[in-house]
Parts: C-alpha cells; sequence; structure tokens
C-alpha cells in the first residue's frame, strides 16, 4: 500500500510498508508510520469507490454536457455551449421546471406539516400509539416502486379504490392516468404516503428531546396554545425543521422510481416529468446522453444553490 | 441530542439502554411531556385522529392485499368488492408461472448480501480509522466521505453506465454491486458512534498491549453492537428497495432484482393484468414489512441517527 490518496507521506524513506509488529503497543517514532498505514489500508478502498462512482462521474457528467454523446457510441463531439442554449430555450424545460416545483413544494411542505402533526397527536399519551406509531411509519420501509405499482392500481379511473370511494361519497372521480394535474397529483400523494413517517419520526424524536418545563411555564403564564405552539415549540424545533428541509427536498427532487412505475413521466408526454426524470429520458430512451448531462448538471447546481441558500437562512436565523 | 434519544421513539415501554455512552442523556424527563388531562373532548379528537390515520396508511395496503386474491373477473367489477369471494391463490401461481419469479427474488437476495456486507465492513473500517486511528489529513479525508451524501445517484448515474458499459459488467451482479459499494452515511453514523465511546475504556486497552485491530474487534466492535444493528438494517433495507441503477443495469431475469422484475411484469401487456402483478407487489413488501416488524426499533435508530446531532 504506497501510493495513497490519504497520506501521501507514508512512503517517507525508513518508514517502509506496515511493520510486522502487531502486539505491543506502538512506540512513538515508528508507532506513527504503522498507523498511517493502518488507516490508509482500511480508507483506501471506501475512497476509491466514491471517488470512481461519485465524484469523478459528477466531473464528468460536466463534461458530457458539452458533447452529443449518445449513450451507446465511443464518440463524443463537443458542441459547446449548444446543449445548455437548447435547454434554456425548449418549450419543454418550462413544464418540467414547473412540475419539478410543484412535486417538490407540495412534497416538501405537506410531509413537514402533516408529519409534526402526526408527531404532536402521538406524543400525546393515547393508548395504542405505539402502535399508530409503528404503522404511519411502515411504508417508509417499503419499495417505491412496488409501491408505486400498488398505488397505480389505487388510483385505477375505472376499478381502483379512490374510484370506489368518491362514487360511494357521490363525488366526481377524475381521470388519473390521462389528465395531466391529476397525474401530477396521483404521484405527489403517493409519495408522501410513503415517505411521510420519515418527517413524523423525526419530529417525534425531537418533541421527545424538547424541554417541558418550557411548554408549562408558558401555559402557567396564561399563554394559549396556539402562542405556546409558535413561541416555545417551533423555536426548539427550529434545528430539527432545518435539517428536515434540507434531507426531505434532497430526497423529493431524486424521485424516480414512483414517476417511472406510475406515469412515466406522461400523460401528454411530461405531465409528471421532473428533472430527474427527464434525465433518465434524455439519456436512456432518447438516447441523448449528452443534453442529459446538461439537465443534471443544472439540477446539479440548482440543489447546490438551493442547500447554500438553505443554511444561510438558518444561520441568520440562528443569530436573530 | 444524543442518537439514544431516537430508542424511545416508537416505544416509550423500553428503560433507557446500558450507559454505553459518555454523554448524558437528558432526555427522559421529558417522556412525560404532554401527559397532564385536557379533557375528554380532546382525547377524543386524539384517538378520532389516530382512528383516521391508521385507516389512511391501512386501507390502501388492504386494498391491494385483497386484490391480490381475487378472481380476474372480480377484480373488475362497479362498485369494488371488499372482500374476495370466492378468494383464490391463482394470482400467485400465476405470478410464479408466467415471470421468472423466483430468479428475481434470487437476484435480489445475492445483491441486497453482497452489497450491504460491503457496505457495512467498509463503513466500520472506514468509520475506525477516521475516529480512533491518528494520521495526518483526517479531517479533510472526513470531509470528503460525508459530502458524497450531497450527490445524487440521479447525477451520476450517466458516467457510471459508461464506465460499466465499457468494462462489459451490464447485466452482470458485479456491474450492479460494486458501484453501490461505496459507503458515505454508514461511515458517518460509526463514527459518531466510535468517537462516542468511553476514552478511558480503550485508553486502557491500548496500555493493556492491544494492537488497533485487536482493539476494533474485542473492544471498540462489542460496545457498538446496537449502532451496528441499526446501521445494518438500514442499509439492508436500502439495497433491497434500490430501483434506478438496477433498473438501467439489469436486462433479464438473470440480474433484474425484484422491483425491477415487477417492472418488467407491468409491462408484459398493454393492459395490466392486475391480479398477478398485486401478487407481486404484495410478496416484495412482505420481507421488509416483516423484519420492521421484529426490529423497527433499531431500524429506526439507523434511519434517524442523521438527523439528531445537533
Amino acid at each position: 500500500m504506497q501510493s495513497s490518496v490519504t497520506h501521501p507521506r507514508s512512503a517517507t524513506p525508513g518508514t517502509g510498508g506496515p511493520p510486522p509488529e502487531v502486539g505491543p503497543p506502538p512506540r512513538r517514532s515508528s508507532g506513527r508510520a504503522w498507523e498511517w498505514s493502518l488507516a490508509a489500508l482500511l480508507l483506501l478502498p471506501n475512497l476509491v469507490l466514491l471517488i470512481v462512482f461519485t465524484y469523478r462521474p459528477l466531473l464528468d457528467n460536466i463534461r458530457l454536457s458539452f458533447t452529443d454523446w449518445n449513450v451507446s457510441s465511443p464518440i463524443a463531439n463537443p458542441v459547446g455551449l449548444s446543449n445548455y442554449i437548447e435547454w434554456f430555450g425548449r418549450d419543454d424545460t418550462k413544464i418540467i421546471v414547473g412540475n419539478t416545483l410543484v412535486f417538490t413544494v407540495a412534497t416538501v411542505g405537506i410531509s413537514m406539516a402533516v408529519g409534526l402533526g402526526l408527531a404532536l397527536l402521538l406524543d400525546q399519551k393515547l393508548r395504542g400509539r405505539n402502535l399508530v406509531r409503528s404503522v404511519v411509519f411502515a411504508p417508509f420501509v417499503i419499495s417505491g416502486a412496488a409501491i408505486g405499482i400498488a398505488f397505480q392500481f389505487v388510483f385505477d379511473p375505472n376499478y381502483g379504490l379512490i374510484r370506489d370511494l368518491l362514487v360511494r361519497i357521490g363525488v366526481g372521480v377524475p381521470d388519473f392516468y390521462q389528465e395531466p394535474g391529476w397525474a401530477l397529483f396521483m404521484v405527489t400523494v403517493t409519495y408522501i404516503w410513503k415517505n411521510i413517517g420519515y418527517t413524523f419520526v423525526i419530529y417525534l424524536a425531537a418533541l421527545q428531546g424538547r424541554r417541558a418545563d418550557l411548554d408549562e411555564a408558558a401555559e402557567i403564564d396564561g399563554a394559549s396554545a396556539w402562542t405556546r405552539f409558535r413561541r416555545v415549540l417551533m423555536p426548539q424545533l427550529r434545528p430539527t425543521t432545518f435539517f428536515l428541509s434540507i434531507t426531505v427536498l434532497l430526497s423529493s427532487v431524486q424521485v424516480f422510481d414512483i414517476i417511472n412505475v406510475m406515469t412515466r413521466g406522461g400523460p401528454q408526454g411530461n405531465a409528471t416529468t421532473t428533472l430527474v426524470y427527464q434525465v433518465y429520458q434524455e439519456t436512456f430512451v432518447n438516447q441523448r446522453a449528452g443534453y442529459g448531462a446538461t439537465v443534471a448538471t443544472v439540477m446539479f447546481v440548482i440543489l447546490l444553490a438551493v442547500t447554500v441558500v438553505q443554511v444561510r437562512f438558518m444561520d441568520r436565523g440562528k443569530k436573530a | 441530542m444524543s442518537t439514544s434519544t431516537i430508542l424511545g421513539t416508537l416505544d416509550d415501554e423500553k428503560a433507557p439502554e446500558a450507559p454505553t455512552r459518555r454523554r448524558r442523556r437528558r432526555a427522559s424527563h421529558n417522556v412525560e411531556a404532554s401527559t397532564h388531562n385536557r379533557g375528554p373532548l380532546w382525547t377524543a379528537a386524539g384517538y378520532a385522529g389516530m382512528v383516521l390515520v391508521v385507516l389512511v396508511v391501512a386501507v390502501p395496503l388492504f386494498w391491494i392485499l385483497i386484490t391480490s386474491f381475487k378472481e380476474r373477473g372480480d377484480i373488475y367489477v362497479r362498485p369494488a368488492q371488499w372482500w374476495p369471494d370466492p378468494a383464490t391463490t391463482a394470482n400467485y401461481s400465476e405470478l410464479t408461472t408466467r415471470i421468472p419469479f423466483f430468479d428475481y427474488v434470487r437476484n435480489s437476495v445475492l445483491i441486497t448480501s453482497a452489497t450491504s456486507l460491503a457496505k457495512i465492513i467498509l463503513g466500520v473500517i472506514s468509520a475506525y480509522a477516521l475516529s480512533l486511528l491518528r494520521f495526518p489529513g483526517r479531517s479533510i479525508v472526513f470531509l470528503v466521505v460525508i459530502a458524497a451524501l450531497m450527490v445524487p445517484n440521479q447525477i451520476t448515474v450517466i458516467s457510471n453506465y459508461a464506465l460499466v458499459a465499457q468494462l462489459g459488467w451490464r447485466n452482470t451482479y458485479q456491474g450492479i454491486i460494486i458501484p453501490l459499494a461505496g459507503v458515505a452515511f454508514g461511515t458517518f453514523l460509526m463514527r459518531n458512534q466510535f468517537l462516542n465511546l468511553p476514552g478511558e475504556i480503550i485508553e486502557a486497552a491500548r496500555l493493556d498491549g492491544a494492537g488497533p485491530m485487536k482493539l476494533l474487534w474485542r473492544v471498540v466492535m462489542p460496545m457498538s453492537w446496537p449502532t451496528l444493528v441499526a446501521f445494518a438494517l438500514i442499509t439492508v433495507v436500502n439495497e433491497w428497495n434500490e430501483y434506478l441503477w438496477p433498473f438501467l443495469m439489469a436486462d433479464d431475469e438473470s440480474t433484474a432484482t425484484l422491483p425491477v422484475g415487477l417492472t418488467f411484469l407491468q409491462n408484459n401487456d398493454g393492459v395490466t393484468n392486475w391480479g398477478p402483478v398485486m401478487a407481486g407487489t404484495v410478496l416484495a413488501m412482505l420481507p421488509i414489512l416483516v423484519l420492521f416488524l421484529f426490529l423497527q426499533r433499531q431500524m429506526i435508530k439507523g434511519l434517524t441517527a442523521g438527523a439528531v446531532k445537533s
């Protein structure tokens, strides 16, 4: 183990490879080199994997975005900025960015609000709450592809569960498969149903770690429930809210399985296509990997910017 | 807030775990946070809310289950049948004969086991080096590992696909497993665990002459068992459910996992034949739900641990 990303000085003269001393406690001078070599040995496999399959493709993706590569040929001709110019000029870009925005804002907002509501409810002393907590969390561990396929039938406009319930209460049944807005609604609801357990459990953990005495003091002072919620509880939950806003946003933006099995980005071509789904479609279906890489790069830049803004926002909130 | 507060999350009856951590917990006095009574009306509303929540989660699952036991004709009736009458297992036998269902199961088991094993070992040894060994650039290496969490898979697939295709690894096990084997979150989780171990015990073991590897296996790991189980469980769940990468890599039943195989089944004919498809989703959901039923405490600890470091 000579060369290493982790500590380039491991091969300095006199220290050699790992010496065979295993038993006795390493002495200061030679012990250090021993420790460095061992650290390199332990870290290298994981680092190599992360560099080759995470960081390398991240950079390679940027290179590909300036080419006309189709995913199968060995040749990729440089095309300059034309993919980017195309992306910013194309009509479907607006629709796809809009879908991504609607889906993300809805899933993040509703998951967090409902997750907090459920956590508050199931933090009360109610009989059977442990069971209900498990029930709420269960869908989160199920495969998204399986849930997507199952919910396609739940939303089936002719023979599905939702149709049956709506007809029973005498409400008209929208065509979740064909109407663009309702199709987006369908994948959004499915996603929230699957993932609500995550925000719920994290808020519940935060509630259990809060300081109850503050709440009681405020109650004795005669503060209303709403005031206590806003002035006492929410400030305490702020780090959790911040953490969730980032993690839930990142995972919502990345949704692929549910859209792929439920709608394939349709109806009408792109009614439920988000940026991630467009990356897949352009690259692997339309064989335009260069353009797909462009969309991926744009998406990564947007995500990075949003995260930076969130962190800034949080920092300012801390000082205030 | 320490990761251990999570342990009380879903089930309050359990007493706090053995004091393996140095950090004092201050959460315990909050368990009774909202115990004071709020009157019968409030309580009734609470129970109504709980019933509603259970219905919203359980009814779709119930619907999927009964559909999988219906005869074909009974699936396509209006109004819908809320109990399979007559019940039949025809969908399940059709599922196992019409598609190579057991091949998908085998692939899922193999790929999940191999990827999880690799991730667990790499996570533990990386975390050990990053927490208990001293070497220059340690914090930078840690940053490199942790920053990988910010890079979505969906962005790296294009280039990884090209690389794996070049190696001739498409539609092979190694082509699916190796690109997924790097571990950022698990390293982070285990490193936190190792850093929270009592320093005196580790010092004592070192003075007793324990070499680094002996220290890891005899001292550090036995004290980190609960976190390792949590890490292992979430890894198994995530790998079992992994979709995008196996979907891109696998062409047929020689490597396709269960979620990918279900997608093939869905596409088989123009009009979806919901009976076998629902049977397939039930069988895909079942193993993980059973695992969850028995090990939810550990699973939740792993899934939420990242959130509760302050």
